[in-house]
This record gives structure tokens, C-alpha cells and sequence, in this order.
């Protein structure tokens, strides 16, 4: 019983190797990683735990622009002739639209961002994932093969780089149609340069702010903590105050800092899902039943105009 | 003329579910329920194109009968005809039933250019839907999309995928997924949601798709649903302002997590 491996990213392909690799035993099958045209270096699949390492080759695969029909076509293909049970994918926007797409077509199990995944002795397959909100983990299990799994990048260790010596990378022709999307263009964001991920205090703000000049006020806070600026998602995606870069929640990006404060933030559970891994969480809100109270180590009830001005004068004095 | 199916989902209001202290489960029981939030803009969309390009925009929910009170609202922004996709065993239905079940109902309805929908719902976040109903229809489809730029014969499509913006073209028939930065849903007025409460909902079972019932066992099933719980201290600070910031300053000294973070 194979199990088939696939991502955009060599260290996402690593991580799912090493899923797969503990998975294998128990099916009793090769582990197979599919490579991606532009992966730089496929033929390293075989010293993180691949058994096979096949590039699909075809002039209608695209490789400038990846389009997502073409690659869940090869992928459907490589189903039919190598019967897998499983096939990981990695669990990046791009890799959840190739898995879905590639269930759709053939009519089986899929679950996307699972945050574990594993197989008991009976070869019942288990998975959870976060949902209602972030509120919620469910377990899943699979009652037939072949199943569709996609894993976030950074949630499986990957195994120690084997000394082996690898192996050659084998080409396999596809005869596929020409996409229907056709790429029109393609160009670079501009990024504000935030580290959310790894930032050690992060100051979040939410509507409580009145107006964008008003961001002033936080960000002060912010610099005072040595914190890098947080906020919601009315701020960044509606009121488009922020760059994307600065949205904490489910849907935007998690934080786990030693110090959370959150600025005029109701508490919305899309928000709490982003930032409840924090050590310490701090809340500031003028209203006592908001909901990020709950949340809370320390709060403060009261108007974020008065109350941040004061922390900051008390930031001063204990220095 | 571009007729348009918009697809769309009844789900819990996520923000008002609750966990059983007891239970560490979430209650879902006499939870409200709601159009879950990116459908709206689905719909919403929907309605722009057929205003700029004419044609027809029909609705499709799979859900149990209540549902309904949902799909009103939708209809009354404006769906001119809605399917409800139904079936007793619903309840344990997976991905792959209800996205066969909504293929299915796509194709009785014939021509169609454009399927619309929201690109996750709000309960399960999969954004599964979209890409494997157009798997299974086998026609092209695009998630994400933050902007769409309709012609007469294909559609322009724009979306974000992380650092890159990403421009695309496809024809006719194509499903897109569209997110909440898409456009403003329209709030029906009172005439509106009265017209919509006396709309016609058509019901279909799956029997009436032509599929056999074997083919809907779940390839996934619910084994159990976990609440997250919060520990924290939940100390509140009540005071007027400055004393109020003076304690909490202090209980952050405590903690010890203002070191190094003056300047």
C-alpha cells in the first residue's frame, strides 16, 4: 500500500516524508515523493526517507506559473497508476487547492491542515484539525482509501538527512491537456517588514481604535514593549488601516509571543485562535463583557485612549 | 447573458458556540445558525456580474431543511430561483457526499458558466468545496479570488497568494472561490425579505440527482469534536486610569516580562 508524497516546498516534502516513513510499516508499502519541476533538489527526497522520487514530466505542466488543473491532473494520473492509499500534500493555499481538486476527481476522503495524522494497527486512519473558529479540534477517520491529507509546513519534524547515497530522480511522461486557466501575470507584493511569528511581545490593536491616525498610539506602546504591531482583521483586511502582515488570527498570522496585549480588541474567536498560544496575555477594552477578557492574564476596563497613555507613563517611571 | 450558480452553506454562527465546562465539547445545540460569511460575497458578486453582463443566478444549498432560513437571505439579495439539496442521512455526510451531491445538482440545471462560491466556510475552514466540485464537474476552477472582471465569454481573475498577486484568464464554464475582500454584500430591504419568504425552494434528494445511496457513505466520519479551553488568570484591573495601569504595569514587573523592554 503506497503512500505518495507532494509538495511545492523541499521542506515540506522532508516533513511528510517523515509522516510517511512512520505510516509505512503499518501499510506495508514504498514511499513514493512526487517532485515538483522547480523543487531544487528532488534527488534529496531519497536521504530523508523516499523510497522512489518520480518527476512527472509533461510540456503542459506548467512551471512559470503553476496552475493548479494541470498539477491535480498529474497527480490524478500518478493515482491511477500507482494505486496509493495515502497522499500527503502539503498544506500551503496552493497544496490545499491541488488536493481538494485532486479528491474531487477521484471521489474520495480528504481532509486539509491537519494537525496530526496517524495510523493505528488496524490501518484506520485519524486525523485532526482545528474548526468552528479555531474553537474546536475534531477527530477525523477515514473509513476508505485512497485518503487525501494535507499537513501544514513546520508541524511534523523531519527526519535526520540519511547518509545514503540517494538515488536518481525518474522521469515519468505525462500526456496532459492544456490547462483552461491561462496566467495572465504575475507580480511581487509589496511586505511590510513584520515579524510576527517569531516577535517576543506583540501589541495588538482592534476598532476600539477610531482612526487611522489613531494607530499612533499603539504603535508607541508597542515601541515601548519592544514589540512588534499586531492587529484584527476589520483592521487589516477591511479597513485596510494595516498591511496584511499584521493581522493575528486563524486566517491571518499565529503568534505565540511572551507578552500578548490587546488594544480595543473584542475577543473574536477567529482572533483568539491566532494568539491564545501567547504566555501571557494582557487586554485593554472599554467594554467589561468583551470577550478577550476571557482570554486574559491581566486587563484593564477601560477606555484604550486614557488607559494606554497612563501604561505608558508607567512604563517610564518603573525604568 | 452568463448564467451563474452561486453554492452555499448554512453553517453554525461559530462566534456563538460555546464549550461545555463538563464535557470539554462544544455545545452546538440551539446554536443560531447563519449564511456562512464568504458566500454572501459569492452571491453578492453574482448579482454584480448578471447587472453588468444579464443572465440568471440561481442558488444551491446542501443542508438539512432548515436550512431554508438561511437561503431566504440569499434570496433576498436577490437569487432568482434556489435548490436545496437534501437527504435524511445529511448529518453524517462528508466532503465527498455533499461536493457529489452539489455536482450532481449543478449539472441538472443545465448550461451554467459560472459557479460561485465562498472560498471556506466558517465552521470547517477547508476551502475543499470549490476545487472539488469543479474536480468532479471537470471543469477549471480558481480559489481565492479577490477580484473578478467578467466578459461575455470568459473572466478575468485576480487573487493573493501570499507574496505574489496572481492574474488569470480562464473561459466559460469555470468555478471561483471568493473571499471576504471581494466586495460589500447588499442588505436586503424589507420588501425584499418579504418577496424571498414567499420564493419557492425546490427540493431535490439524492435519489432525484440519480445517486445511488452507496456512493454518499462517508469516506470520513466524525469521531469526536474537542473544545479548546482557556486557563488564564483573568485578573481584572477596574480602576480609574492611571491607577489601573500603575497595577498593571506592576503585575507585569512581577511576571518578568518588561526586562529588556525599555529602551
Amino acid at each position: 500500500m503506497t503512500i505518495l508524497v507532494f509538495s511545492e516546498q523541499d521542506p515540506t516534502v522532508h516533513e511528510l516524508l517523515a509522516k510517511a516513513r512512520e505510516m509505512a510499516p503499518v501499510l506495508g508499502g514504498k514511499v513514493i515523493a512526487v517532485a515538483y519541476p522547480r523543487s531544487p533538489h528532488p534527488e534529496n527526497f531519497y536521504k530523508r526517507g523516499a523510497d522512489r522520487v518520480i518527476l512527472p514530466v509533461s510540456p503542459n505542466l506548467s512551471t512559470n506559473v503553476p496552475l493548479v488543473e494541470s498539477y491535480a491532473e498529474v497527480l490524478f494520473r500518478m493515482c491511477k497508476q500507482l494505486d496509493p492509499s495515502v497522499i500527503l500534500i502539503g498544506s500551503t493555499k496552493w497544496g490545499k487547492e491541488v488536493a481538494a481538486r485532486l479528491a474531487g476527481m477521484l471521489g474520495c476522503g480528504c481532509a486539509v491542515d491537519c494537525l496530526s495524522a496517524a495510523l493505528d494497527a488496524g490501518k484506520n486512519l485519524c486525523v485532526e484539525r482545528l474548526v468552528l473558529g479555531g474553537n474546536a479540534t475534531s477527530t477525523e477517520q477515514f473509513n476508505t482509501f485512497p485518503a487525501v491529507v494535507t499537513v501544514p509546513p513546520k508541524v511534523i519534524p523531519c527526519l535526520p538527512e540519511a547518509a545514503s547515497p540517494g538515488g536518481e530522480v525518474e522521469k515519468m511522461p505525462f500526456e496532459i491537456p492544456a490547462a483552461k486557466v491561462v496566467s495572465l501575470k504575475v507580480t511581487k507584493r509589496e511586505v511590510a517588514g513584520v515579524k510576527l511569528d517569531s516577535a517576543q511581545v506583540v501589541v495588538s490593536m482592534g476598532r476600539g481604535i477610531k482612526a487611522k491616525e489613531d494607530i499612533q498610539i499603539v504603535l508607541a506602546l508597542a515601541k515601548a514593549l519592544n514589540g512588534e504591531l499586531g492587529c484584527t482583521r476589520p483592521i487589516a483586511a477591511d479597513l485596510k488601516w494595516l498591511p496584511k502582515e499584521h493581522w493575528v488570527g486563524l486566517s491571518g498570522t499565529k503568534v505565540k509571543p511572551r507578552v500578548y496585549v490587546a488594544v480595543g480588541i473584542s475577543g473574536q474567536i477567529q482572533h483568539i485562535a491566532g494568539m491564545r498560544d501567547s504566555a501571557l496575555i494582557v487586554a485593554i477594552n472599554k467594554d467589561k463583557d468583551a470577550p478577550i477578557f476571557k482570554a486574559a492574564d491581566y486587563g484593564i476596563i477601560g477606555d484604550l485612549y486614557k488607559v494606554v497613555p497612563e501604561v505608558m507613563n508607567q512604563l517610564k517611571t518603573c525604568k | 447573458m452568463v448564467e451563474i450558480v452561486v453554492l452555499a452553506k448554512a453553517t453554525v454562527d461559530v462566534q456563538a458556540v460555546k464549550i461545555d465546562a463538563d464535557t470539554n465539547e462544544p455545545i452546538l445545540k440551539g446554536v443560531p445558525m447563519k449564511v456562512s460569511d464568504f458566500d454572501r460575497n459569492a452571491m453578492e458578486e453574482a448579482l454584480k456580474i448578471k447587472a453588468k453582463l444579464g443572465g440568471k443566478v440561481r442558488l444551491i444549498t446542501a443542508g438539512p431543511p432548515e436550512a431554508k432560513d438561511q437561503m431566504r437571505q440569499l434570496i433576498a439579495m436577490g437569487a432568482e430561483e434556489a435548490y436545496l439539496v437534501t437527504d435524511p442521512g445529511y448529518s453524517t455526510m462528508d466532503y465527498a457526499a455533499v461536493c457529489r451531491l452539489l455536482a450532481e445538482a449543478v449539472k441538472k440545471l443545465g448550461k451554467t458558466d459560472l459557479v460561485l462560491a465562498g472560498e471556506a466556510s466558517i465552521d470547517q475552514y477547508s476551502g475543499q468545496m470549490g476545487p472539488r466540485v469543479a474536480g468532479a464537474l471537470g471543469i477549471p476552477s480558481i480559489s481565492y479570488a479577490r477580484k473578478l472582471t467578467p466578459e461575455k465569454d470568459a473572466i478575468a481573475v485576480e487573487r493573493e497568494m501570499g507574496e505574489l498577486v496572481e492574474e488569470y484568464r480562464v473561459p466559460y464554464p469555470v468555478l471561483i472561490t471568493v473571499n471576504k475582500e471581494m466586495n460589500e454584500p447588499r442588505l436586503p430591504n424589507m420588501m425584499q425579505i418579504i418577496g424571498a419568504s414567499k420564493k419557492p425552494i425546490t427540493e431535490w434528494k439524492a435519489e432525484a440527482l440519480g445517486i445511488p445511496a452507496a456512493e454518499l457513505a462517508p469516506r470520513v466520519k466524525l469521531v469526536g469534536l474537542k473544545g479548546m479551553v482557556m486557563k488564564r488568570k483573568n485578573i481584572l484591573f477596574t480602576d480609574e486610569p492611571p491607577a489601573a495601569a500603575q497595577k498593571l504595569v506592576e503585575a507585569l514587573r512581577r511576571e518578568g516580562v518588561l526586562g529588556g523592554g525599555q529602551q
